[in-house]
């Protein structure tokens, strides 16, 4: 079997707490040895790190694929580049593909595509409801013993209790949690925008932020009541994390991720209508924006995904009410969640536990740490290079991008799969 | 009327797509121009020649007949050619259509596109599209400017001035272009401006535009200067702002016992369409020492007169390079 070595690498592992220069050696798919003291066997092909921070692949657990069914917005090979192209090597994806994952052979041919790809890895989640409708339960053991992760609606919430009861109810038989967009769609029903002032004055309308507080407070009691395990995903306003912290202190069994743009931007950069900052849940004002920064630094949101969502020319080239939610966000996940360390809220360890080990436990994956025996999936990057996100270098078939002509901090240089690179910067 | 002189005119912007932004000078400076319109349309000769060998498109994605009229009157009054565009809005491909159309009629090298459409900001992203100037006719429930331009024509005619007055502003604010529009501009323009209507018509916010939101007429009308009622938009309304007509109309209303509590001398405007018995009474509309309703529709001519000639002729004829 081929080794590789890696060697000259800053080894940081957020899970150990490691970080050391070193060298890591890789035999097949498997990380065989790393440290101060490992060294290269005279087989192996050498990687020069050149100082460069070899890390964990990133685990981004809010993926939205467009294959099967939107291939004209992304299929899984133009988004699984962009994944390697942004660190990650292992990707869950959204059941809201074209057929829905509410069925087990649309799983499997999700995960078939994928893994012959050979880019970064994919894990579907199942739906919660058939067709995503709301209305009645889909398959959940069958499509948890092929391999759904965990099981959600995806952008829609589950809105009715009774179904979010039961749903929390079964799905905890097999061990899976349910995913939560948090938002009432009674309430945000029509809106298109965070509602406030801003949207008031550029006459669009508005999604209050309580469909969001109410949503994660009434789950938070199904929660209880059923002892289901329930996880809140892309939260964005204060209040909804001060209801989940208290919630977490009186040792309810949910967790909650957020992404990068809820901490990275506000409703201002809505502007003058720009349909690429038209996001779902909306962006917040900036009170909500420190918020979200305060719960990832204490602890009450556990993990960073970038809720890529690809969206085509067509579907944003429009006015503002017209256009499409989403953003894309597996090339930028990095760079803007390196923002953190460097504006000095979090350390470089713990930024990147956020992205890596953080999200992977939350769904029991292997993956998202540095360690003897199992998948070598890396990345090798330099947290404090410099660059400038444009949308048309993005290697996604949608360029939707909230980012577009931002200054980051962050590169990859490369992408280790199973003992294979699958994306080096071309230099 | 001999042709006014235009030479030392400079308007600094390309395009008319709200008045947010605008300076009190620019907006003098429209309604000083519209002003020396009026008294030239009242005669039976009227005919200017400053837009001639120009072509306006009014292109209107919403139903109008009073805007777009006005629009077709201005530019003709200028003797422009002006080409009347009603594109039917299929609900689905909305978007595709309008900028597909932008493109379309920017191929055929108009002056200046006149743009209506029932989407906030569809205006401003049409005229990203295009290489001639483009006025709004209205977007979703952004901005109406020619709307406000003609209001406070009408309100600086019959006062003397728009500083310094009290104006409200009544009705349906959560769904109109033209309350915002209003806003904006009173503001710049240095009056006191109030907003009176339900709350459920009030967006959320709007305090921070510079207004005082009142929930009660009687109270709200207390001593203003200018009454402006809006038509309540109820194709735009989607689920219950308020139980009915009737009650909203006992609430809202705009009848003489509410309108008691204003100025003696104070002026009622609507920019109309009117719908008599529910946002206002009949015997007020129709009220001619006090109604300035009518007047309004006057100004519009004139208002749109000066956009259009301002907007031509400080940007040199494109030639859709």
């Amino acid at each position: 079997m081929s080794r590789v070595a890696y060697i000259n690498a800053r080894l940081l592992d957020p899970a150990s707490g490691l970080d050391c220069y070193g060298a890591l050696l890789s035999e097949g798919e498997t990380v065989i040895d790393f440290g101060p003291d490992a060294v290269a066997p005279e087989d192996a092909e050498i990687i020069d790190c050149k100082g460069l921070c070899l890390i964990p692949g990133l685990v981004d657990i809010r993926v939205q694929l467009r294959e099967p069914g939107d291939e004209h917005k992304g299929t899984l090979g133009s988004d699984g580049r962009s994944a390697t192209a942004g660190g990650v090597t292992s990707m869950v994806c959204l059941p809201n593909t074209k057929p829905v994952i509410d069925d087990m052979s649309v799983l499997e041919f999700v995960a078939r595509r994928a893994r012959k790809l050979g880019l970064a890895k994919v894990y579907p989640y199942g739906a919660v409801t058939k067709g995503l409708e709301g209305e009645e339960l889909a398959e959940i053991g069958l499509l948890s013993e092929s391999g759904a992760l965990a099981f959600t609606d995806g952008i829609k919430a589950v809105s009715d209790a009774r179904i979010m009861r039961r749903a929390l109810s079964y799905a905890s038989n097999f061990g899976h949690m349910i995913i939560q967009h948090p938002e009432d769609p009674s309430l945000s029903k029509g809106g298109v925008m965070n509602s406030g002032e801003t949207a008031t004055r550029l006459g669009l309308s508005g999604i209050p932020r309580e469909a969001e507080i109410i949503m994660v407070e009434r789950d938070i009691r199904l929660s209880e009541m059923t002892g289901g395990r329930l996880h809140f995903a892309h939260i964005s306003t204060g209040e909804a994390i001060n209801v989940i912290r208290k919630a977490k202190a009186r040792g309810v069994n949910i967790t909650c991720d957020t992404a990068p743009p809820y901490f990275a931007l506000n409703e201002t950069a809505v502007g003058e209508y720009r349909t690429f900052a038209k996001l779902s849940p909306p962006l917040r004002d900036d009170e909500d924006r420190l918020a979200v920064i305060e719960g990832l630094k204490d602890g009450a949101i556990d993990a960073i995904a970038s809720d890529h969502a690809p969206q085509d020319e067509e579907s944003k080239r429009l006015p503002f009410a017209q256009a499409a939610f989403g953003g894309v966000g597996l090339e930028t996940l990095l760079a803007i969640t390196l923002e953190l360390y460097h504006n000095d809220y979090l350390d470089l360890l713990s930024t990147l536990r956020l992205i890596t080990c953080a999200p992977a436990e939350l769904l029991g994956l292997k993956a998202g740490r540095l360690e003897k025996g199992s998948a070598a999936d890396l990345t090798l990057i330099d947290p404090d290079r410099g660059w400038k996100i444009d949308g048309r270098n993005l290697l996604s078939i949608s360029r939707n991008s909230p980012f577009d002509g931002h200054p980051v901090q962050g590169m990859v240089f490369r992408t280790v799969v199973d003992g294979r690179t699958v994306f080096e910067l071309e230099t | 009327m001999s042709e006014i002189a235009l030479d030392h005119i400079h308007f600094p912007h390309s395009h008319l797509l709200g008045i947010e932004g605008l300076s009190q000078d620019v907006i003098s400076l429209l309604l000083d121009r519209a002003e020396s319109f009026v008294e030239h349309n009242r005669q039976t000769d009227n005919k200017l020649s400053s837009l001639s060998g120009r072509t306006i498109i009014n292109l209107f994605f919403e139903d109008s007949t009073r805007t777009r009229t006005s629009f077709e009157l201005a530019g003709k009054q200028l003797g422009g050619n002006v080409i009347n565009m009603s594109v039917a809005t299929s609900s689905v491909k909305k978007g595709e259509t309008l900028i597909d159309t932008a493109m379309t009629l920017n191929a055929m090298h108009p002056d200046v596109l006149v743009v209506r459409h029932n989407d906030s900001g569809a205006v401003q992203l049409l005229s990203e599209k295009v290489n001639c100037a483009v006025i709004n006719a209205g977007d979703g429930r952004h901005e109406h400017p020619t709307q406000a331009l003609l209001d406070a024509l009408t309100i600086r005619r019959r006062k003397g001035r728009i500083a310094g007055l009290l104006v409200a502003i009544c009705g349906d604010i959560a769904h109109s272009r033209v309350a915002r529009s209003n806003i904006h501009l009173l503001n710049t323009m240095g009056a006191e401006v109030r907003l009176i209507a339900p709350k459920t018509l009030i967006p959320s916010g709007i305090e921070g535009m510079g207004v005082q939101v009142f929930n009660d007429m009687n109270e709200g009308l207390k001593d203003c200067d200018i009454v402006m009622m809006l038509r309540l938009q109820t194709e735009r309304m989607r689920g219950g702002f308020f139980p009915s007509i009737r009650e909203y109309f006992h609430f809202f209303g705009l009848d003489y016992d509410k309108l008691a509590n204003a100025r003696e001398d104070a002026l009622i405007m609507h920019p109309g369409p009117m719908n008599r018995g529910v946002e206002i009474a009949s015997e007020v509309a129709d009220d001619i020492g006090r109604s300035a309703i009518r007047e309004q529709v006057e100004m519009g001519v004139a208002v749109r007169m000066a956009c259009l000639e301002l907007l031509t002729l400080s940007a040199p004829k494109g030639d859709g390079s």
